[in-house]
């Protein structure tokens, strides 16, 4: 583990009195985005917690950057938290919440106006920011308490569920902030009940199930390491679909193959992606069949969360 | 070698959280009843010289003297900047957590300690401008009322005693903000803490000399600069036949607001973000 660019958290655990909020935690996270991903009550907010100093560990060492969280004049020069309250302190504007978080950051008058105007434009808020936040719908408080978490300029954003309320449009553009921000070299980490959209923008991903982290790394590195218990399955359009069926039938690591109905395509449950692969290029070659399109059918967040975490889970 | 302590970085945080908490105090619906508090003795003053010179009353210079210490002490420092101070420093940290807000200061590059010293001053900056206006009209008030009077030569020499009445007012807000800032972190519900703390300064009479100082009514009443006329059941309230002079009193209530400022700051690094189950 490269403690000073990494997030480590160092078998730690959070109990609040009798109840497990997460166990044993053993983690490094890098730069780029990774996504936490668990059902309700799996522990993902108490991680965010656990890395920001909102709560402390019961056991076990967190350091964010070389930084230990109970540090808040050196962690929150370099961390941005978007947290999941929907609260804000009383009768401010947007532009004087953000104003506000960064005077306390220690920033001059002429500054803090600038950053939080910056703020503002990357999230889209400049016209609204005029306007008291008490009268915002839900998607500009989402939008506010983002540009909160980015105005002073982290090299680590952490923030949970930030897609809720967003509308279509605000969150392709979310999204988008999200990925800029991760090529600028930032650690941004998310949780997210959103699966289809973790699979669209994370780096890597964290999967919590009862305080447990059951899985962590590229989602399909993650999801290599559960061929034997779950084969992969993979969709293949051809020519030759009778022919191709016939020729995996033979292979030891094929568990099963399903013709599509209109006999143009099979979908295959492999344990052996490779020796997979090597096959159908093989066939290729000789010019047995001509593909139209091979795909992976279950090598997303969704999936492996069903594996890992399945009916269990339930919340995402 | 010692690193340097940004003591500049501090001042500037101390000024935006006083920016944000001096709005919050003074226009919040929960000041209202603090305002009521201090206008008061205001009215009552007002009320009593107008009687006077409608000629509903008779007054001697002396007793209108007495009656304001007994006024002061009675109900100034052990009601009004008591239940004020209730009202503003125990909901500094205690409002915050009901509102779901005090993550936001938490998530600065704040120290825990200069949050307290922020969020304390502010709330003393705002008892301490309210009850120094109550204190210095009601007091201008009697002295106008004096001067009509056959007692106006009390007039001049009674003035003299209002910035000692103002000192008392003062520490009266900084004692009493303290005990409560930290009762607002440690207790959840307001009443038990409160009433705990007013019967335990109503009681004093009957407490050992060691006891006494741990309250902030002692050395309040030894820094009044008339002895109030407590008789009968009012007897109750004279803390101390022997009052400890100003220049221990003083320093005594100093170190007291200060301790409980240290035991807040040590209270607050420990506290976590549990909206939830606070």
């Amino acid at each position: 583990m490269s403690g000073d660019n990494h997030i480590v958290f160092d078998d730690v655990s959070k109990f609040y009195g009798d109840v497990l909020g997460v166990n044993r935690v053993q983690l490094s996270i890098p730069p780029g985005i990774t996504t936490l991903v668990g059902p309700n009550g799996s522990g993902k907010t108490t991680l965010m917690n656990l890395m920001t100093g909102l709560v402390q560990p019961t056991r076990g060492r967190i350091r964010v950057l070389g930084i230990a969280p109970d540090d808040p004049e050196r962690l929150f020069r370099l961390l941005g938290y978007c947290t999941q309250f929907d609260s804000f302190p009383k009768s401010l504007t947007g532009f004087d919440f953000l104003y506000t978080t960064l005077r306390l950051h220690g920033e001059g008058h002429a500054e803090s106006c600038e950053l939080s105007r910056n703020a503002l434009e990357r999230v889209n808020m400049t016209e609204p920011a005029g306007r008291r936040i008490a009268s915002y719908s839900k998607g500009m408080r989402q939008r506010i308490k983002l540009a909160q978490a980015i105005c002073h300029q982290p090299s680590v954003l952490v923030l949970d569920e930030p897609l809720n309320g967003l509308d279509p449009m605000a969150r392709s553009e979310t999204i988008a902030l999200f990925r800029a921000l991760a090529r600028e070299g930032l650690h941004i980490v998310i949780s997210s009940h959103i699966l289809h959209e973790v699979d669209r923008i994370s780096d890597q991903v964290v999967l919590l199930s009862n305080g447990y982290v059951v899985a962590e790394g590229q989602i399909q590195a993650v999801r290599g390491e559960m061929h034997q218990e779950h084969p992969l399955q993979v969709l293949v359009r051809c020519t030759q679909p009778g022919l191709l069926a016939a020729r995996l039938f033979a292979q030891d690591h094929v568990v099963e193959v399903k013709m599509h109905n209109d006999r143009q395509g099979l979908l295959v449950s492999t344990r052996d992606p490779d020796l997979f692969y090597e096959l159908l290029n093989q066939l290729v070659v000789e010019g047995a069949v001509e593909l139209s399109s091979v795909a992976p059918a279950d090598d997303d967040v969704h999936s492996v969360y069903e594996y890992l975490i399945g009916a269990a889970g339930g919340g995402a | 070698m010692k690193a340097k302590l940004p003591w500049g970085l501090w001042w500037t945080q101390i000024l935006a959280i006083l920016r944000l908490e001096m709005k919050k105090n003074f226009a919040r619906k929960r000041s209202i009843p603090v305002y009521l508090l201090a206008a008061s003795p205001i009215l009552l003053y007002a009320a009593h010289a107008f009687a006077h010179a409608r000629g509903w009353n008779q007054c001697s210079g002396q007793q209108d003297l007495t009656e304001f210490a007994g006024v002061f002490q009675l109900y100034v420092l052990r009601l009004a900047i008591f239940f004020s101070a209730v009202a503003v420093f125990m909901n500094l940290f205690r409002g915050e957590v009901l509102e779901k807000s005090l993550h936001y200061y938490f998530l600065a590059p704040v120290r825990r300690e200069i949050l307290v010293a922020g969020k304390y001053l502010s709330g003393l900056l705002m008892t301490c401008v309210v009850f120094s206006l109550s204190t210095t009209l009601s007091y201008l008030l009697l002295m106008g009322h004096l001067r009509m009077t056959a007692a106006r030569a009390l007039a001049g020499p009674a003035l003299a005693d209002l910035p000692a009445y103002l000192g008392a007012t003062l520490l009266a807000c900084a004692g009493y903000g303290a005990v409560f800032l930290i009762l607002g972190l440690l207790f959840r519900n307001p009443i038990v803490p409160t009433v705990a703390v007013l019967i335990w300064e109503s009681i004093l009479v009957f407490l050992p000399a060691i006891l006494k100082k741990v309250s902030v009514i002692f050395y309040l009443e030894s820094l009044c600069p008339v002895k109030a006329p407590f008789r009968g059941g009012g007897a109750l309230f004279a803390v101390s036949a022997d009052p400890t002079p100003a220049y221990l009193a003083v320093p005594g209530l100093l170190m007291l607001t200060i301790a409980l400022l240290v035991l807040a700051s040590l209270r607050i690094r420990r506290m976590e973000i549990r909206y939830g189950t606070e």
